[in-house]
């Protein structure tokens, strides 16, 4: 009984002075951050030029004016990103089964798949855009598409399938080998100890790096904008252009804001390790 | 050749210059058990994995039921449905539930139709102790609740031979016992079986015949009594006083 209340003393007495601990530490947080944030907002607004880039960077009047026409523009991206990330996510897997295969056959087709990767991915992909953009149509060739925004999806979709197929093919590394031992072992042949024990792994694992890339790839879909195609960048500039004002821009900045902000916020969440992953 | 389930002759097996099997010899007629046993790093498994197709062999032969499978014009995967292995370090897939991972063969490999695969998975699991734990993952199970879902998933296939690799060795002492019990009931109802394995006591209660592996050869084979009582040869009888100095026996 007494001991019991020894304990509880020593125990409230820790208690307590892990509260006060913990009271203390947020308390510096918030000063430290209040100091940080506080003087920088200070320092530009106190800047000489402030007055003229609140102006023309933060102009309510211009913001108000053009969001509707690159919120229209932003729909464009958002529709190209989502069959882009949809293209991607088969062509990687695709590239990636051939490059991981061990078939003799399909010798010719991982030489392929290594060139693949070995180009797509050693190019910047603006340079792609342009090159595939301006080069395609160029050809003059009957059949071949020339819409930008089909030759701009269709550099996105070679240069992110280079990088999704190498991260799925880290993936399919990292499982076991005993895993893939295990499957032939109760009889199942190559391919079906891939797709139904391996793959299953390997993409659960490569979750989190995938979806970075796709991060990645919601902002590069502005790059399409070289090509000419009314999207959410192309129209600020416009909008910029006109008013000689870049509010249009922060507009532009915003959206793409709204949706990678909470795409990384997913990537937080299932950062880590991707065993846990189901 | 009578009615040899298993037959291996003078298997050789090399990794780069490392001679792992020298000219194995062992046969296993049907309904029997050899404990296969040996030195750490003496080819137990490698023998194994080389009678499961899971190795290319360089140079011999193995026989199931009378026919040549290290044939290269055999097809492995259809020879693989034919025999059960489990691994010391049980190689669940972590990603299914004890009963998938008991069904996934008996469904993709052999054809059977889920309903009736899921059935005999349940029966199966039960049969070893694993009531309830249909559908918990493997990382949800003790050790040796692992790897007698194991054990079930290599017998589901029916297999003509069941090869079992120290499947205790990566076990906690107090869970040896569930799963040498499992070991036991596919003995009882007649398993051929070979069993690489470090637990005497074991092979002595269990096998039939108890084949000394060593330097790549089966030195020394015969029943348990003889070969683990009064061994034969010099480099049998230095292995079991070093397992018996190491308190295993
Ligand atoms: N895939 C492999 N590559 C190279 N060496 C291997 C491989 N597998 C096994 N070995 C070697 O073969 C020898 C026998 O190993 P193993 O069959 O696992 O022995 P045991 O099961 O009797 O302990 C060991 O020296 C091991 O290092
Ligand atoms: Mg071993």
């Amino acid at each position: 009984m007494t001991e019991t209340a020894v304990i509880s003393d020593r125990r409230l007495e820790r208690e307590a002075a892990r509260r006060s601990k913990e009271r203390r530490g947020q308390a510096i947080a918030a000063i430290s951050t209040f100091v940080v944030v506080g003087g920088i907002a200070a320092l530009v607004l106190t800047s000489p030029g402030w007055p003229t880039v609140q102006e023309t960077f933060f102009s309510w009047s211009v913001f108000k004016e053009s969001f509707p026409d690159v919120l229209r523009g932003f729909w464009l991206d958002v529709k190209l990103f989502v069959v882009v990330e949809v293209v991607v996510l088969v062509a990687g897997l695709l590239v990636a089964l051939v490059r991981t295969s061990r078939a003799p056959a399909l010798f010719p087709l991982r030489l392929l798949g290594t060139v693949f990767v070995d180009l797509f991915r050693g190019i910047p992909t603006i340079l792609l855009v342009y090159l595939v953009g301006f080069g395609i149509p160029a050809l003059q060739l009957s059949g071949l598409p020339t819409d930008p925004v089909v030759l701009g999806g269709i550099a996105l979709s070679l240069s992110y399938s280079a990088y999704v197929a190498e991260v799925y093919r880290a993936g399919i590394g990292s499982v076991h080998r005993g895993q893939r031992d295990a499957a032939l072992a109760v009889g199942l042949t190559d391919s079906q100890a891939m797709r139904h024990v391996i793959l299953p792994q390997a993409v659960r694992r490569v979750a989190p790096p995938l979806l970075n890339d796709f991060v990645a790839l919601q902002k590069d879909v502005a790059l399409i904008s070289i090509l000419g195609p009314q999207e959410a960048f192309r129209i600020a500039q416009i909008a910029q252009g006109v008013n000689f004002n870049y509010t249009p821009l922060i507009a532009a900045a915003l959206l793409y804001l709204a949706v990678t902000v909470p795409l990384a916020r997913v990537v937080d969440r299932m950062g880590g390790g991707g065993g846990e992953v189901r | 050749m009578s009615d040899a389930v298993l037959e291996v002759r003078g298997v050789t097996k090399a990794f780069g210059s490392r001679q792992v099997l020298r000219g194995v010899d062992l046969t296993v007629t049907e309904h029997r058990a050899v404990a296969l046993i040996g030195a750490s790093g003496s080819g137990k498994s490698t023998l194994l994995r080389c009678i499961d197709l899971l190795e290319d062999i360089d140079d011999g032969d193995v026989f199931l039921d009378g026919e040549v499978i290290t044939d290269p014009a055999v097809e492995t995967v259809a020879i693989r449905r034919r025999l059960g292995l489990v691994f010391q370090a049980y190689n669940l897939f972590p990603h299914m539930t004890a009963l998938q991972n008991v069904v996934l063969g008996d469904m993709r490999a052999h054809g059977v139709p889920r309903r009736e695969a899921e059935e005999r998975g349940r029966a199966l699991l039960a049969r070893f102790g694993l009531e309830g734990r249909e559908d918990d993952r493997p990382d949800n199970l003790s050790g040796g609740q692992q790897q007698r879902v194991a054990i079930a998933r290599a017998f589901s296939g029916r297999p003509r031979a069941l090869l079992l690799d120290e499947v205790t060795s990566a076990l906690d002492p107090e869970l040896v016992g569930e799963v040498l019990a499992a070991v036991r009931d596919l003995k009882a109802e007649g398993m051929t079986m070979v069993i690489a394995t470090h637990e005497m006591s074991f092979a002595r209660e269990v096998a039939d015949e108890v084949a000394f592996l060593h330097e790549g050869r089966i030195v020394e084979s015969g029943p348990p009594e003889r070969v683990l009582t009064e061994p034969q040869r010099p480099e049998t009888r230095r292995f079991l006083s070093r397992l018996l100095e190491a308190g295993r026996i």
